[in-house]
């Protein structure tokens, strides 16, 4: 087989790693809160920030860096459902959708004012790995493997903690739930929190790979919200295979033929997907 | 209030004789074309239907229209009405399936902002006839400026007021007519909609056309009007999303709101700008983005319903 094609294919599958952490939050919260969040991305970018900042600027070891940035953008998804999300739930789901939009160019612009339009890199990085011709960054071998790690993490919380229980059951029946005695504004908070310490481990994953900028939630935050909804809005399990699959999808598309149309090819598989089967590719 | 509004158009067709300083005069014909695009936004958006695409319609009737000049040499007198088809064309390629087969609310949203992301990139991926992330600028024509559409500000005062007339007359038509009933039915209720005898998918993808085909002439005459082109400011999630927030602002319920919002988000970015110069280049987006969840929490059927609802 060409070396460069196994590299794109394995390229592909580290991709879909990275991009599987952004896809599960986003999911988590859609499946709870029944909101989407559409400046998830710009979670992520707040979290690269506040890494790029407390390493270079402050001197924090790396390490606590990470372990800085997720309790904070977790903190922030709360915000933000506290304040932007929790009154609108009564309200038309498109309206929370646009208010999340709204958030998503306050977070854009105070990045700006903090920080400048500057790309800011990290400057990190771990030596490439060779196997039989194949080059594999180091960097996205690591963060690939955080990636599966932080889903793992993400699994068996859900699975075997009480609260884990709590928001899965209410991902299932919203009306029943309060019922048997959970109370569901606490299960939100809980989801919100979880899904932004999750935009906050995407963040450490992305920002040892990409310069960090004020717009760097354009470039991924479209195609998370696409994964999540071939895989079917809030199911985690559909999301996570989606992921893999786009990032295949990308990272031969650019193989074959260049960046930008590799996206278009992923946007336009989307848009069959969603024809075809509009609860999403992993629908029972 | 209709005469008052026909007062008020013939007002601002005798600013640009007034004298009016030419800073005023680009303000008012960037807010018109915004409020152009806006209103077509809010044509379907005002029933559910939230695209949050729209530049996908802006950027393939911008660049139609100026490759068309560039490549090929038609006027853009033609070649802004092909490009308005081709955004028609696009709404409908795209419309059709998604109301066939029930694509609605979120899903629907997404899809249309990935139909966005599409064109962007297909713009810049496409960069040795339309410049790429770089830009373009239409072929200056000096010796023939009529001809290429290339006039003052003062000609396109007058070309943006006509097309936002036109726009509000198409809001007005649409309004008075049994498909506005129809729609407002199938936004309460797409099932029972159809069970009355509505045909909800032909109804929702007239809409759709009319709309995107509104918003793509505001959006590709005002390329013509600053004479540049560019993937990120014509296409994709960022100018989707403004024009989204110029008809909430405004309120999209009415048929002034868009147009009201546009004025508000260009005064306000104007504003922002003056005030504060470079220094806080990204103090605009940051206001712009605490107002719209400020108008969404509070005033969700923005200004203009807001103060029709007082009286």
């Amino acid at each position: 087989m060409d070396p460069f094609l196994l590299e794109a294919l394995v390229n592909g599958i580290l991709l879909g790693g990275v991009f599987a952490l952004p896809v599960l939050g986003c999911n988590l919260v859609f499946g709870v809160v029944d909101v989407v969040w559409l400046c998830y991305a710009e979670l992520v970018m707040v979290g690269m920030y506040a890494v790029w900042f407390l390493h270079t600027q402050q001197a924090w070891p790396l390490y606590l860096a990470f372990a800085a940035a997720l309790p904070l953008v977790g903190l922030l998804g709360v915000l933000l459902h506290l304040i932007v999300v929790k009154p609108l739930l009564g309200a038309p789901p498109i309206n929370q959708l646009l208010a999340t939009g709204g958030v998503l160019f306050v977070l854009q612009g105070g990045a700006m004012l903090v920080f400048g339009t500057d790309f800011r890199s990290l400057g990190v990085e771990l030596p490439p790995m060779e196997w039989h011709d194949v080059f594999v960054s180091g960097t996205k071998l690591a963060a690939f493997c955080a990636a599966l790690a932080g889903a793992a993490a993400l699994w068996a919380f859900l699975k075997f903690t009480y609260i884990g229980i709590a928001i899965r059951a209410i991902a299932r029946d919203r009306e029943v739930m309060p019922l048997m005695g959970v109370d569901p504004r606490r299960v939100y908070v809980v989801a919100s929190a979880v899904g932004g310490a999750l935009a906050g481990l995407a963040a450490c994953l992305l920002v040892v790979q990409l310069d960090v900028h004020p717009f760097i939630g354009l470039s991924f935050g479209p195609i998370t919200f696409m994964i999540c909804v071939m895989g079917g809005l809030g199911n985690m399990l559909g999301g996570f295979l989606a992921a893999f699959l786009m990032g295949l999808i990308v990272s031969t598309g650019s193989f074959w033929w260049n960046t930008e149309m590799s996206y278009v090819i992923a946007f336009a598989f989307f848009i069959a997907v969603i024809f075809g089967r509009p609860r999403g590719l992993f629908a029972r | 209030m209709n005469l008052a509004l026909a007062a008020f158009v013939l007002l601002l067709a005798a600013v640009p004789l007034l004298g009016t300083p030419d800073y005023f005069l680009h303000l008012g014909v960037t807010s018109m074309l915004m409020a152009v695009s806006g209103t077509g936004w809010a044509m379907m958006g005002r029933f559910g239907l939230v695209s949050l695409g729209h530049g996908a319609f802006i950027g393939t009737a911008a660049y139609v229209m100026a490759m068309l000049w560039n490549e090929v040499g038609v006027t853009p007198w033609l070649g802004l009405p092909i490009g308005v088809a081709a955004a028609m064309l696009l709404a409908f390629l795209l419309g059709y399936p998604c109301f066939r087969l029930r694509v609605v609310g979120h899903y629907f949203a997404l899809v249309t902002l990935a139909a966005g992301e599409i064109v962007r990139l297909l713009i810049v991926a496409l960069r040795e006839h339309t410049g790429g992330s770089l830009g373009m600028t239409p072929r200056l024509a000096p010796d023939a400026p009529f001809l290429a559409m290339q006039f003052s500000k003062t000609g396109f005062w007058w070309m943006a007021l006509l097309v936002w007339v036109f726009a509000l007359l198409v809001w007005w038509w649409l309004d008075r007519s049994m498909a506005s009933r129809a729609l407002a039915a199938i936004n309460e209720d797409q099932d029972a909609a159809a069970s009355i005898g509505i045909h909800v998918t032909r109804e929702k993808l007239r809409v759709t056309i009319i709309s995107a085909g509104i918003a793509a002439l505001g959006g590709a005459l005002g390329a013509q009007y600053r004479l540049y082109l560019n993937p990120e400011s014509l296409a994709g999630i960022g100018i989707s999303l403004q024009i989204v927030f110029g008809a909430i602002a405004g309120g999209m319920y009415s048929m002034l709101g868009p147009s009201v919002g546009a004025v508000f988000t260009i005064g306000l970015e104007e504003l922002l700008r003056v005030g504060f110069g470079t220094v806080f280049i990204g103090a605009a987006p940051f206001a712009y983005g605490i107002l719209l969840v400020l108008f969404i929490l509070f005033l969700p059927r923005g200004i203009v319903g807001f103060l029709l609802r007082k009286r």
